[in-house]
């Protein structure tokens, strides 16, 4: 079926007040990112729903796009006729040509903002519905859980016909929520806290730590490899490197071993939160879940989030493993995850790390090191890259290998 | 030159040996090291085992490199033996496999496991009645080729997959070594299949390199065993320019594989044809049941294959005694005599063996000299004045 348009529903927008106008600018801005490669579209959004004019451009790559925004309840793929009875006649029987053989039940649901048209809604549903009963004797009219629906929308311009509704990504608009850093290690949970965070209309930014030679270069095009995974949801992702290696080695020449890790990640949140005030980001987020490991106790929690002020959210806090692989499976970041590089994480990590370290112990190793110092060497080195969906990070001799096998 | 004994070995293709030349060249890192040189080389490899991968529609997973043919015919043997004697101790092979095959069987036979050899009919054709007749309850293995590489007959591998079908546990090898570019994976490796061999060189790739089809879950026991190497089912630094190679060798030959066979079924036929019109000359080859469209393998009477090897050198034509394993030995074919086929026509055997670089211009030539041989040859042996 070649459609002409996409009507494109809103998602809990629409019992957001005031906010309205934001939302929705926010949500065409998104949309267009997301679709930049299809010149001939046209998108007007509209009070309570989104216009995409296909122009001829292919239903199912903008569909498959459209899928990743966040902020979209749902959308239907639409045909625009000539308001004309016989016209509409005919392209509703093309329509429920197509679906018939896979459905038993329909209704239709008409809509009619020009009320100038010659049949009412009542009219036009009793007219296309005795016309499909004529046509497909095998279906039968269902009002409530129809196994489909053909809308029919009449309006200034035209009738809109569609009879297909896809589940879109849901959430908020990205951006509408602020912005703020995700700590991104290479896991399986760190990406899965970022997508969560996009759909609750957070833009994130990524802070990874690294740490050569302890970490290899490969854990770095790793953790970016991640982040393109990510991009999709909102256009590109700025990924910032901390050099960790200066940190990590002082705290492990000075600090006692059950300690390691809280000071360490004492750092981190430390050095995350420097950025979030940086870069105006309000917020942090990471991929802790509660007693996963020795530095997610809620003990841990509470000597770790000592440093900073910002709010620190843990998405994938309650959740178990299973749950999040399950996500990172949805959104393809968890055979990546599972790469096997060392990351900040597990290098230095003692046999035996406290699982319930205390806050003051922490402090006080803490105050022999140089912090400040520490920080702001750390803090003169970050790199920042702008990460792009199809930028490819762990494969760069593709282009070789693929040239000469 | 007429280079008529592609079943030997076939000339390596120059975009193939450029491929080799570049790997060796830039991909020289051990995939194992953890360095950047050994990443490429990493990717370098499984990009060349998922590209082959990809042109058989299986797994990479399921594709093991080797150094040819004869290791994996070994490997498949022994391996199953050695992965499998718990569960029994026999196993089935034709008796018209590669010696790779035959001699790892009567290896096993020697460490005391039993051996049946199926027989073939006067065509070269094993059947899968007497497949089904050989299975026992303690059978591991049943190993039949797909290609017979000395008079070319293509093995009902469909049948006795479906004879295997109830007995899901056997190991089905079929030494697939002489099928790849004869638009023949379709007979030759159905679903049932669980191991198939490959030999890099009989495709225009580099010697020393091959690999082995095994299907997910079926288990092999190494053996070469080491480093680790291949999922440490295969240990040995991994020949990355070799394997790169084979993996461009097998795409390219796999590139409109349909026309090209077609093309040396032409050209087969119409040496079939006029060889039939010759008195004395025996053909050996299918000229009925399926037949792989480059092996022509024939007798005339009284001359030695290996006179006749010779006779056609001098006109620049290069041909084999049946297989090129044996002819240096001296021994008769394996495939003739288990045709039985009598000794002496056997030894006058000679196989043309074709392939995609072969001319109908060249069959013409050869259609030009060969009557000419034949007539000082039945001249000689007082069959025309």
């Amino acid at each position: 079926m070649q459609y002409t348009e996409i009507t494109v529903r809103y998602g809990e927008l629409s019992t957001k007040g005031k906010n309205r106008r934001e939302f929705i600018g926010r949500l065409n801005g998104n949309v267009t990112k997301a679709l930049r490669e299809f010149p001939d579209l046209h998108i007007y959004p509209k009070r309570d729903r989104m216009h995409i004019a296909l122009n001829g451009t292919n239903s199912d790559q903008v569909m498959a796009k459209l899928r990743q925004v966040f902020g979209i309840q749902n959308f239907s793929p639409s045909i625009c006729i000539r308001k004309d009875i016989d016209t509409l006649k005919e392209t509703a029987v093309a329509m429920m040509a197509e679906l018939a053989p896979k459905i038993k039940t329909f209704k239709v649901n008409t809509r009619r903002s020009d009320h100038n048209f010659e049949l009412d809604t009542n009219q036009l549903n009793l007219l296309l519905g005795d016309l499909i009963l004529d046509h497909f004797p095998n279906l039968k009219a269902k009002m409530k859980f129809p196994d489909a629906t053909l809308r029919v929308e009449v309006r200034q311009d035209g009738i809109y016909l569609s009879s297909e509704t896809i589940l879109g990504a849901g959430g908020l608009p990205v951006g509408t929520a602020g912005k703020a850093m995700l700590m991104l290690s290479g896991g399986i949970d760190s990406p899965v806290a970022g997508y969560l965070a996009m759909k609750r209309g957070v833009e994130i930014e990524m802070v990874h730590f690294f740490s050569p030679p302890y970490t290899s270069d490969r854990a770095l095009a790793k953790a970016k490899a991640l982040t393109a995974k990510l991009a999709p949801y909102v256009g590109t992702i700025k990924f910032i490197e901390v050099p960790f290696t200066e940190i990590q080695e002082e705290v492990k020449r000075r600090v006692p071993e059950g300690y390691l890790m809280t000071v360490q990640r004492r750092f981190m949140l430390r050095l995350a939160t420097a950025l979030a005030e940086k870069r105006q980001a309000l917020a942090i987020f990471n991929g802790e879940s509660v007693g996963q490991v020795a530095s997610q106790t809620l003990e841990s929690m509470v000597a770790i989030n000592d440093v900073t002020a910002l709010p620190v959210i843990r998405p994938v806090a309650t959740m178990d493993k299973n749950e999040i692989i399950k996500i990172a499976e949805n959104i393809d970041t968890f055979d990546l995850s599972i790469l096997p590089f060392e990351d900040c994480c597990t290098i230095f990590a003692p046999p035996r790390p406290k699982t319930k370290p205390r806050l003051d112990k922490a402090r006080f190793y803490e105050s022999q090191l140089d912090g400040d110092v520490l920080m702001a060497r750390a803090l003169a080195g970050i790199k920042i890259t702008e990460v792009h969906s199809t930028d490819d990070f762990l494969n760069t001799d593709e282009s070789t290998i693929q040239s000469v096998l | 030159m007429i280079y008529f004994d592609n079943s030997a070995t076939t000339k390596i293709d120059p975009q193939v040996l450029q491929t080799y030349q570049t790997v060796a060249n830039q991909f020289w890192g051990n995939p194992s090291s953890l360095h950047h040189l050994g990443d490429q080389a990493l990717q370098m490899l499984q990009s060349a085992r998922q590209q082959i991968a990809d042109l058989m529609h299986c797994q990479a997973e399921e594709i093991f490199f080797t150094s040819g043919g004869t290791e994996g015919d070994n490997w498949v043997l022994k391996g199953t033996a050695m992965a499998k004697q718990e569960f029994g101790r026999h196993i089935i092979v034709s008796s018209i496999e590669h010696p790779a095959v035959l001699n790892s069987a009567k290896q096993l036979e020697k460490l005391g496991w039993d051996v049946t050899y199926l027989p073939v009919d006067a065509h070269g054709y094993v059947h899968a009645e007497d497949v089904k007749k050989a299975l026992r309850k303690d059978t591991v293995l049943v190993s039949v080729m797909g290609v017979n590489n000395e008079i070319g007959t293509v093995q009902p591998i469909r049948e006795i997959a479906e004879v295997l079908k109830d007995r899901p546990t056997i190991h089905f090898h079929v030494d697939a070594v002489q099928t790849v570019g004869k638009n023949l994976f379709d007979q030759v490796l159905p679903d049932r299949v669980d191991f198939a061999t490959f030999s890099g060189h009989k495709f225009h790739g580099p010697r020393g390199v091959g690999f082995v089809y095994i299907k997910k879950g079926r288990k092999l026991a190494p053996l070469i065993t080491g480093g680790g190497q291949e999922r440490n089912w295969r240990s040995g630094t991994e020949n990355v320019p070799a394997i790169a190679a084979m993996s461009k060798a097998f795409r390219l030959v796999l590139t409109d594989e349909a026309q090209k066979a077609a093309q040396q079924m032409a050209m087969r036929q119409k040496l079939l044809t006029a060889l039939q019109a010759m008195p004395d000359i025996t053909i050996f080859s299918p000229t009925e049941g399926p037949a792989a469209p480059h092996i022509l393998c024939f007798a005339l009477s009284g001359v030695r294959g290996e006179t006749m090897v010779h006779a056609l050198e001098e006109h620049d034509i290069y041909l084999s005694t049946t297989s090129a394993c044996s002819s240096r030995t001296g021994d008769e074919s394996g495939t003739l005599k288990a045709m039985q086929v009598p000794e002496k026509l056997a030894t006058s055997a000679v196989r043309i063996s074709l392939d995609d670089q072969n001319t109908m211009a060249e069959v013409d030539q050869f259609l030009t000299v060969f009557p000419k041989v034949y007539q000082r040859f039945q001249h000689m042996n007082g069959r025309v004045d």
